[in-house]
């Protein structure tokens, strides 16, 4: 086990620099000149000169590179040209709306997913599974933003009773802020829930034609009980694993939904910067949601060898 | 191909794959549904009923009626012509990102798988870190650094499909290798590029087809969602994801606008995994028993 946690978190480790240097090299070198990016080509020389010193640009690469990389170690993500505070500031104030969405959403697809996969396995061939094997064909193919606006139709401007979008902020109390990120989550979490449902069925039903199940059947242990004890504790490992893989989907997933409510997060704040232009703001962003990936996928990992020790055994 | 050489020959011939297709009922709806689209789409290129980009501001906002199917837009625009035009955008997308995926990933998986060791390592350590940006990071990122439009899409979700194409191929290559036809053209000295070429390629076609199928499907979704958000196709073009993010702006006024684009996108995209699902039944039996 020691080597293992050693080798996935040198892994890990490499993962996040390479991360790093991607998107050091897309946004600030591929471009050429960053300040012509922010300012655009029709911006007079001395504007240009200008930003060029503030932002540093007139220094070698590598020595630009290593000074945003010690900064973003210890939280400073430089400061964003459109609005003038640190980008870290920025992107605290924006977290407190996307983590909770990513969560509230992540545990909308586990809740759901799980009871309609183990649901389906249940009724194998029955029209309860072709139910739940309906749904989640329909939900695959429904782009999770069309979902949101039906969600708005129906619930904000039909029946009214949500809000179309916005979000009511954590001073508003508990309520209404989870309030305004129900309908969000739900339109986020649809594709994975009909995702994670398929896989967790078939994980169940692949397990329940294991010997061991039989076995379990033959010693008089009750079809529940075998589900409960046996078949769920091994068909929840390859679940786990895409577990990980869907929540860094939902991070991705906020930016669009976001966009749909019309919700001040990371999201919002990513789309902004690109209609303004304000790298410093993208580069911070991006590096972080792609960290937040890597860091998840990393943790599954573990999780997965902590589930399943043969994993540990065989790396 | 081995295994028909091993099976015990029967009296009756198996039906083959068209027969089989016709009774395989998702194949059937989702070829119908894929049939459907590229057929709107091809007629888009010489006739639509109205044009899709002409802005006549005197019939803005128009109820349904026999001269508009689904009404005008905002700007006066015939839905359904934008949606007929917006199906050749799909496509596009759809054929050149899955494209780069095929091309780039089966070079990667193939290599990973016929060289081993570190060469495997290498490549497979690149896919993994590609699964730290999802395509819409992805576009971002080069949408930031260049400009937002249908060609930096497209290429943001190429990247993701090279990833997923490599390991797809070199998962079914590395089972290839283990098979004795492979080994006995090994042990006639064939190298390793001729053995790629002439015996892997061909036999892990069906899975490339299969995943390809899946693949376009995440590219449409993709696409809508990158126009959506105003990084994707760019006007006048029309876009299913475009016309969707300018529809929620009248969502309270003239709510159909946001239903008629949404639709296409789910037909389209059911059509694909439909189509993909069937295929992998047909082509590789063995896959259809385990699900």
């Amino acid at each position: 086990m020691g080597i293992f946690l050693l080798k996935r978190g040198m892994t890990f480790l490499a993962t996040l620099w390479a991360t790093s240097v991607v998107v050091f090299v897309v946004l600030e070198v591929l471009p050429g000149d960053p300040a012509l990016v922010i300012l655009g080509v029709d911006a007079p020389d001395s504007a240009i000169h200008a930003l060029r010193e503030q932002l540093g640009l007139n220094r070698p690469t590598w020595e630009r590179y290593v000074d945003w990389v010690t900064g973003v170690m210890v939280g400073d993500f430089g400061t964003s040209y459109t609005y003038s505070v640190p980008v870290s500031e920025l992107i605290l104030e924006r977290l407190q709306v996307t983590v909770p969405l990513a969560l509230m959403s992540m545990s909308i697809t586990v809740i759901v997913a799980l009871a309609l996969g183990i649901y389906a396995a249940s009724r194998h061939g029955k029209a309860g599974d072709w139910g739940v094997m309906i749904f989640s064909q329909l939900g695959i193919a429904v782009p999770g933003f069309w979902f949101g606006i039906l969600l708005i139709l129906l619930f904000a401007v039909v029946l009214k009773w949500f809000k179309a979008g916005g979000f009511a902020g954590w001073d508003a109390g508990m309520l209404p802020a989870l309030q305004s990120l129900l309908l969000p989550a739900i339109a986020l979490a649809a594709f994975q829930v009909a995702v994670l449902a398929r896989i967790t069925r078939s994980s169940v039903l692949e397990v329940a034609r294991e010997d061991f199940v039989r076995t379990a059947r033959a010693k008089g242990l009750s079809r529940r009980a075998t589900l409960w004890r046996h078949v769920l504790r091994n068909a929840l490992i390859p679940v786990i694993t895409v577990m990980g893989l869907q929540f860094a989907n939902l991070l991705a997933g906020t930016i669009v939904i976001e966009s749909v409510f019309s919700l001040p997060g990371i999201g919002r704040l990513i789309i902004g910067a690109i209609s303004n232009r304000d790298l410093v703001v993208v580069s911070g962003v991006t590096l972080l949601l792609a960290a937040m990936v890597v860091l998840v996928n990393f943790v599954v990992d573990l999780l997965y060898a902590v589930i399943d020790p043969r994993v540990a055994v065989h790396d | 191909m081995t295994d028909a050489a091993a099976s015990p020959a029967t009296d009756r011939q198996p039906p083959g794959f068209l027969a089989r297709a016709w009774r395989h009922r998702s194949f059937m709806i989702g070829a119908a549904l894929t049939g459907a689209m590229i057929a709107m789409a091809l007629v888009s290129l010489v006739w639509t009923p109205h044009s899709a980009t002409e802005i006549v501001i005197k019939r803005m906002l128009q109820a349904p009626t026999a001269a508009h199917w689904f009404g005008t837009d905002q700007f006066g625009r015939d839905i359904l012509s934008m949606i007929m035009v917006g199906a050749q955008n799909s496509i596009v997308v759809g054929i050149i990102a899955v494209g780069i995926g095929i091309v780039g990933g089966s070079a990667l998986g193939l290599t990973a798988s016929a060289y081993r060791g570190w060469v495997e390592e290498l490549i497979m350590r690149l896919t993994d870190f590609t699964y730290a940006f999802p395509a819409i990071l992805v576009a971002i990122l080069i949408t930031a650094a260049w400009s937002p439009g249908i060609v930096n899409a497209i290429l943001a979700i190429g990247i993701a499909n090279v990833a997923i194409f490599a390991r797809v191929v070199r998962g079914a290559a590395n089972a290839m290798w283990a098979r004795e036809f492979v080994l006995a053209a090994r042990a006639a000295g064939r190298g390793r590029l001729a053995i790629t070429v002439s015996h892997i390629l061909p036999n892990i076609t069906s899975i490339i087809v299969v995943q390809a199928t899946i693949q376009f499907a995440i590219a449409i979704l993709a696409e809508a969602a990158l126009s959506y958000l105003g990084l994707g196709t760019q006007p006048p073009d029309p876009s299913w994801g475009r016309m969707l993010a300018e529809a929620q702006n009248f969502i309270l006024l003239v709510p159909r606008l946001a239903v008629y684009p949404g639709l296409a996108i789910v037909f389209a995209v059911l059509g694909l995994n439909l189509l993909g699902d069937g295929l992998r039944d047909l082509l590789d039996p063995r896959l259809a028993r385990q699900r």
